[in-house]
C-alpha cells in the first residue's frame, strides 16, 4: 500500500510539473503579450514597457518559469507588493492580493458547496437507483430511469437561474444563496447555500440514478448471486450484501473523478449564483486576464482531480478484496 | 419461398436499429433539429424576421421602460412566435434558430475533429505498439489529468488574442474556432484510448496475421483490415461525444467566454436567460433555450444508446 501510495504521488507530481509548463506557455509564452492584455486600450510603449519590467515580463520565457518555480517552492521576497511565503503563486495582477491566500480564501466555499451536494446527490442519486433496480420493471422504476433520464439531460445553466428565479426573485421564498461562514452561524450557512446544493445535486443525483440501477441489474445478473439466491438466502441479504458490494466499484470510481472536479471549482454552479469558490475566482482571473491568479486556480484544480485519482484507486482494495495494490 | 440471403454487419444493424421504437424516434427528433440549423436562413426567410432586429429600437412600444415585453409571456403573438428577448428585444424564434444553428455547427466540428484525431492517434498507438503507444498513451494520461473546463475559459481568450490583438474587436469567426480548437485539444483522448484498446486486441488476430504474412504494407493493414472493424466504437462514441460538446459550448458562452451577442448562439441564449432583468420580471425567455436543449440531448442519449444496442445486442441495459 505504502509503495503504491509514493509511486501514484510521484507519478501525481510529474503530471503537476509537466501540466504548470504547459500552462505556464500557455498563458506567457504565446505571440501575444500578457502586457498588452493588461495595458488595455489607452496603452503606449513606455507604460507597456514599465508593466513588462515590473511582471518579470522582459527576461526570456525559461527565466520566468525558473523564478516561477522557485518561488513556488522556496518563497519569495522579490514582489513590490510584499514577501510571498511558499507556496508562493506571486501576487494577482488585478487585485494585487497574494495569489495562495486567495485561494485559501475561496476554498471553504468550494468545500462547502461541494460536500453539501455530494451528501445530497449520493443519498438522491444511490437511493433511487437501488430502489429501482429493487423494484425492476415496475412502474416505480419506469419513471424513476425516464425522470433521471430527462434531470440528467439537465443543465446548471438552464436549472439554477430557474430556480432561482421561481424560489428568489418570483416567490421571495428563500434569500438570494450566498456564502456564509460556518463557523460563525450554522443556519444561514445552511440556508445561504440550499438552493445551490438543490441544483447541483438534481442534475448529478440523476447520473448516480442510472449508473447504481444499471450497477446493480448487472450485479445481479452474475452467478455468485445467483448461487447466493440458490442457496436460499433471502432477497434482501444478497441485494445489499452481494450484489450492492459489486456494485461499488464503479460508483466510486466516477465519486471520486466528480469530487475532484468539483473541489476544482464547480465553474457554472458558482457563477450561475454568485458564489465566491474557486470556480468563479477561476471565470473572474479569465475576464480580468490575472494571469498568476489563472496559473494558481488552475494548478490547484489539477492537484486536486490528481489527489482524488489515487484516493480512488486506494479504495478499490478496501471495496474488493481481490485487487492488489503494486 | 423466400430466398436466402447474406447480410452484411451494416445491415444486420440497421434492421435492428429499425425496429427500435425509442431509436427511431429519437433519431427523427435529432434529424429535425440538425435541419432546423440547417435551414435557419430559410425559415427565418418565409417567417420574415431576423435575430439581429433590435425590437426595443424598432417597436419601442412593445416594450416597458426597462425593456422587458408588456404583452403577456414574454410577448408571443401572432407575430412574435417566441416573443421577444427582455432587453434588447431580438425576436426570439429566429434567435433560438440561428443559435442552434451556430452551437451544432461548432459541436458538430469538434466531433469531426476529434474522432479523426482519435482514429489517427488511437490506431496508430494500438496498431503500431513499441514506442508511439508508450508516447502517445503517456500524452493521453497527461490530458486526461486537465481540468477541462477550467483550461477552456482560460485558454480561450489566449486562444483568440493569437488572432486578433486585444484592442481591437474579436470577429466571430476567431472564436468559432478558437471554440473549436480548445474542445479538441482536450476531446479526443477518450476515443483515443477506446480505439488502441480495440486496435490492440485486433492486432493478434490471424486475418491481421494473413494481411500481414501475404505481404501488405501497414497502410493497407490499418485502412483495410482495422479500420473496418472499428468502426463500431467510433460510431457509438460519437453518439456519446457530440450532446456532450454542445453542452459544453453552451456554457462556456454561458460563462461569457464562447459566443458573444449579437452573434445568436444556444449557450448565450441561457447567459441572457439568467440576468435579474429576466429573472425578476417574466421568465417565458428562460424556457425556449432550456427546453429545447433538453429535447436534445434526451433525443441524442436515447439514439446513442440504440446505437449502441443494434451493433451489440448482447449488452442488456
Amino acid at each position: 500500500m505504502l509503495r503504491f501510495l509514493v509511486r501514484r504521488f510521484l507519478g501525481a507530481i510529474v503530471i503537476l510539473f509537466l501540466l504548470s509548463i504547459v500552462t505556464f506557455l500557455l498563458f506567457f509564452g504565446m505571440p501575444r503579450d500578457p502586457g498588452l492584455l493588461m495595458c488595455g486600450k489607452t496603452c503606449n510603449p513606455t507604460s507597456l514597457a514599465n508593466i513588462h519590467h515590473v511582471l518579470g515580463l522582459d527576461k526570456p520565457i525559461t527565466t520566468q518559469y525558473w523564478i516561477f518555480l522557485k518561488n513556488l517552492v522556496m518563497g519569495s521576497n522579490g514582489f513590490a507588493q510584499g514577501p510571498c511565503p511558499a507556496p508562493c503563486f506571486g501576487y494577482s495582477y488585478h487585485t494585487n492580493d497574494q495569489v495562495w491566500a486567495t485561494l485559501i480564501d475561496r476554498l471553504p466555499t468550494t468545500i462547502s458547496l461541494t460536500l453539501g451536494g455530494a451528501f445530497f446527490f449520493l443519498l438522491i442519486g444511490l437511493g433511487t437507483g437501488l430502489l429501482a433496480a429493487w423494484k425492476r420493471g415496475t412502474l416505480i422504476d419506469k419513471t424513476a430511469t425516464a425522470g433521471a433520464m430527462v434531470l440528467s439531460s439537465m443543465q446548471i445553466y438552464f436549472l439554477g437561474p430557474l430556480a432561482l428565479a421561481l424560489l428568489v426573485y418570483q416567490t421571495h421564498l428563500f434569500d438570494k444563496p450566498a456564502y456564509n461562514n460556518f463557523t460563525a452561524n450554522p443556519v444561514s450557512w445552511f440556508s445561504g447555500l440550499i438552493i445551490p446544493w438543490v441544483v447541483l445535486s438534481t442534475i448529478f443525483a440523476a447520473q448516480y440514478t442510472r449508473m447504481a440501477r444499471s450497477a446493480m441489474i448487472e450485479q445481479l445478473q452474475e452467478e455468485h448471486v445467483r448461487t447466493a439466491k440458490a442457496k436460499g438466502m433471502s432477497r434482501r441479504y444478497v441485494f445489499f450484501r452481494y450484489a450492492w458490494r459489486g456494485s461499488l466499484i464503479p460508483i466510486v470510481t466516477i465519486f471520486g473523478i466528480d469530487l475532484g472536479a468539483l473541489l476544482g471549482g464547480a465553474i457554472i454552479t458558482e457563477y450561475t449564483f454568485s458564489l465566491p469558490g474557486l470556480g468563479n475566482l477561476a471565470v473572474q482571473a479569465v475576464f480580468f486576464s490575472d494571469l498568476p491568479l489563472l496559473l494558481g486556480v488552475m494548478i490547484f484544480s489539477a492537484t486536486m482531480i490528481l489527489l482524488f485519482n489515487i484516493i480512488v484507486d486506494a479504495c478499490y482494495a478496501f471495496i474488493d478484496p481481490r485487487v492488489r495494490l503494486a | 419461398m423466400k430466398k436466402l440471403e447474406g447480410r452484411s454487419p451494416g445491415q444486420l444493424m440497421w434492421i435492428r436499429f429499425k425496429r427500435d421504437r425509442t431509436g427511431v424516434v429519437s433519431a427523427y427528433v435529432v434529424a429535425f433539429f440538425f435541419l432546423v440549423g440547417l435551414l435557419a436562413p430559410l425559415i427565418s426567410k418565409l417567417y420574415g424576421k431576423d435575430p439581429y432586429t433590435v425590437y426595443a429600437d424598432e417597436r419601442p412600444e412593445l416594450f416597458d421602460s426597462a425593456g422587458v415585453p408588456l404583452q403577456p409571456n414574454g410577448g408571443i403573438s401572432s407575430q412574435f412566435w417566441f416573443g421577444l428577448e427582455p432587453g434588447n428585444g431580438y425576436d426570439v424564434f429566429t434567435k433560438l434558430l440561428y443559435g442552434i444553428r451556430t452551437s451544432l455547427m461548432i459541436s458538430v466540428c469538434v466531433t469531426i475533429a476529434t474522432v479523426l484525431t482519435g482514429i489517427l492517434l488511437g490506431v496508430a498507438a494500438g496498431y503500431l505498439g513499441g514506442k508511439p503507444d508508450y508516447f502517445i498513451s503517456r500524452v493521453i494520461d497527461f490530458l486526461l489529468a486537465f481540468p477541462a473546463q477550467l483550461f477552456f475559459i482560460a485558454s480561450m481568450p489566449v486562444v483568440v488574442s493569437l488572432f486578433v490583438s486585444p484592442t481591437d474587436e474579436t470577429p466571430t469567426y476567431v472564436r468559432v474556432v478558437a471554440l473549436i480548437a480548445v474542445q479538441w485539444f482536450l476531446g479526443w483522448m477518450s476515443l483515443a484510448r477506446i480505439l488502441r484498446g480495440t486496435s490492440l486486441a485486433l492486432r493478434e488476430r490471424e486475418f491481421i496475421e494473413a494481411a500481414r504474412v501475404s505481404g501488405a504494407s501497414p497502410w493497407r493493414i490499418i485502412s483495410r483490415e482495422i479500420l473496418p472493424n472499428v468502426v463500431t466504437p467510433i460510431l457509438v462514441q460519437s453518439t456519446y461525444m457530440l450532446p456532450g460538446f454542445v453542452t459544453a459550448e453552451a456554457g462556456l458562452s454561458y460563462l461569457g467566454v464562447g459566443i458573444v451577442e449579437p452573434t445568436p448562439d444556444w449557450g448565450q441564449m441561457f447567459s441572457k436567460a439568467s440576468t435579474e432583468l429576466v429573472m425578476s420580471n417574466d421568465i417565458t425567455y428562460m424556457f425556449f433555450p432550456g427546453v429545447s436543449m433538453i429535447i436534445f440531448i434526451v433525443a441524442f442519449n436515447l439514439l446513442g444508446d440504440s446505437v449502441r444496442d443494434a451493433f451489440d445486442p448482447k449488452t442488456a441495459r
